[in-house]
């Protein structure tokens, strides 16, 4: 039987939920042994290859970009995770939230201090993905099928739910190992 | 003294006459969760989290006061998913940003949350747009985590009895605010009170926090309700 495929983004995240995953220690060569990576930062895979068990997404969508990527996952994996406060609920990217866009962006291209004046110009270029009125959690966009919760999730925790996946059992996490920060 | 008999989830419990729902049940080790109580404080009845079910009806176990015979119901799946439900209202109603907050680990919606292994809301994010005032010396209102409970409306009172916070609006849109003149003659055992009594990170003292650190927080090893569950009595 092959084995379990696994692939994973990082969306308007900070990596560190990324970071956390690798933070499993010796435990990164069993990782070796159970699964296969397909489209990660990881292994820097861009495109899917073949249909995956297992989509682990980090961050919110801020952007047009990361709402094409998290509905690519959505189609290609069979089981989507999401990782981490900024996934769940926006995170601190969702700060802006509450802020006009037009004002964020003025903010950061035309009033900013280190903005020399012949640089100011809000980007506009249809090469760049177009940002969102605000940050929106990833199961708002798509159906997300199980959350990590954490600022980043422990290693621990995404170990023991990676691994109940993979086995097919149910996410029993424990209480000392799920927290919000 | 007299003592009743009722019942919570079909196990006999005693109460004193003129005890609520969730002090006797708490004198026979059975937690109900709160959120807006606090005790020693009036009860009100504001969030209903605690609510419980009695003859099919369904009251505030805070407020409600044991009646002879009661048979309460604690933990039908239906009342705690409706609890559930308010907890998952009052974190998508505010801003509850918990890896930024200096109450994370000590806060009783987060615990609330925890206990109810609620890892993401049923309903939308709102992200409202509240103002933070952090124009007192001593303490700071994070209006964005408040969840409008009133405790700090009912506990914390100036040397003259004068309320030092009230509550302005109404339904969905009421604030807190702070008597501008009282708030600056806290003095940081007063202040502390407050901090404490906030079940959430909405009134935080100035120039403290994040003193203890992760994995020796109130709630980190152990859930909301497990000192009730494990208490003296029985």
């Amino acid at each position: 039987m092959s084995k379990p495929v696994i692939a994973t983004a990082s969306l308007a995240g900070c990596f560190g939920c990324h970071m956390s995953f690798l933070d499993i220690d010796d435990r990164i060569l069993q990782l070796v042994e159970l699964v296969a990576f397909d489209k990660s930062p990881i292994d820097d895979i861009k495109r899917f290859t073949r249909p995956v068990d297992i989509g682990l997404i980090e961050g919110g969508c801020c952007n047009s970009e990361n709402v094409h990527v998290l509905r690519s996952f959505r189609e290609n994996c069979r089981t989507l995770v999401s990782v981490g406060e900024c996934a769940t609920m926006g995170g601190l990217p969702a700060l802006r939230n509450g802020i006009p866009l037009k004002e964020c962006l003025d903010e950061a291209y035309m009033n900013s201090p280190t903005v020399a004046p012949e640089d100011r110009l809000i980007p506009n270029d249809e090469e760049l993905p177009i940002i969102l009125d605000k940050v929106y959690p990833c199961h708002e966009i798509v159906k997300i099928d199980a959350f990590l919760p954490g600022c980043p999730p422990s290693a621990d925790l995404i170990w023991e739910a990676l691994t109940a996946l993979i086995q097919g059992r149910p996410l029993n996490l424990p209480y000392n190992l799920v927290k919000y920060d | 003294m007299t003592e009743i008999r009722f019942t919570i989830d079909g196990r006999e419990c005693r109460a004193t006459p003129g005890q609520t729902i969730v002090e006797a049940a708490k004198a026979n080790g059975i937690y109900i969760p709160v959120l807006c109580h606090y005790e020693g404080l009036t009860p009100v009845g504001s969030c209903r989290v605690c609510t419980v079910r009695a003859g099919g009806r369904y009251m505030a176990a805070c407020t409600q006061p044991v009646a002879a015979g009661m048979a309460v119901e604690n933990t039908a799946p239906d009342l705690e998913d409706m609890r559930r439900a308010l907890i998952e209202m009052l974190f998508v109603e505010g801003n509850h940003m918990c890896p930024t907050c200096e109450k994370s680990g000590n806060c009783e919606l987060q615990a609330l949350a925890y206990r109810y292994q609620i890892m993401a809301p049923r309903f939308p994010y709102l992200f409202p747009v509240r103002e933070l005032d952090a124009s007192s010396p001593k303490i700071m209102l994070e209006r964005n985590r408040c969840i409008q409970c009133l405790r700090c409306v009912r506990a914390v009172r100036a040397k003259d009895g004068r309320k030092v916070f009230a509550a302005q609006g109404r339904t969905g849109r009421v604030t807190i605010d702070a008597d501008r003149d009282l708030a600056a003659r806290l003095t940081d055992e007063e202040a502390r009170r407050a901090m404490d009594v906030c079940p959430v990170g909405a009134i935080l003292r100035k120039e403290v926090g994040f003193a203890v650190p992760i994995g020796r927080r109130k709630f980190d090893a152990k859930p909301i309700g497990s000192d009730v569950e494990e208490g003296p009595a029985r």
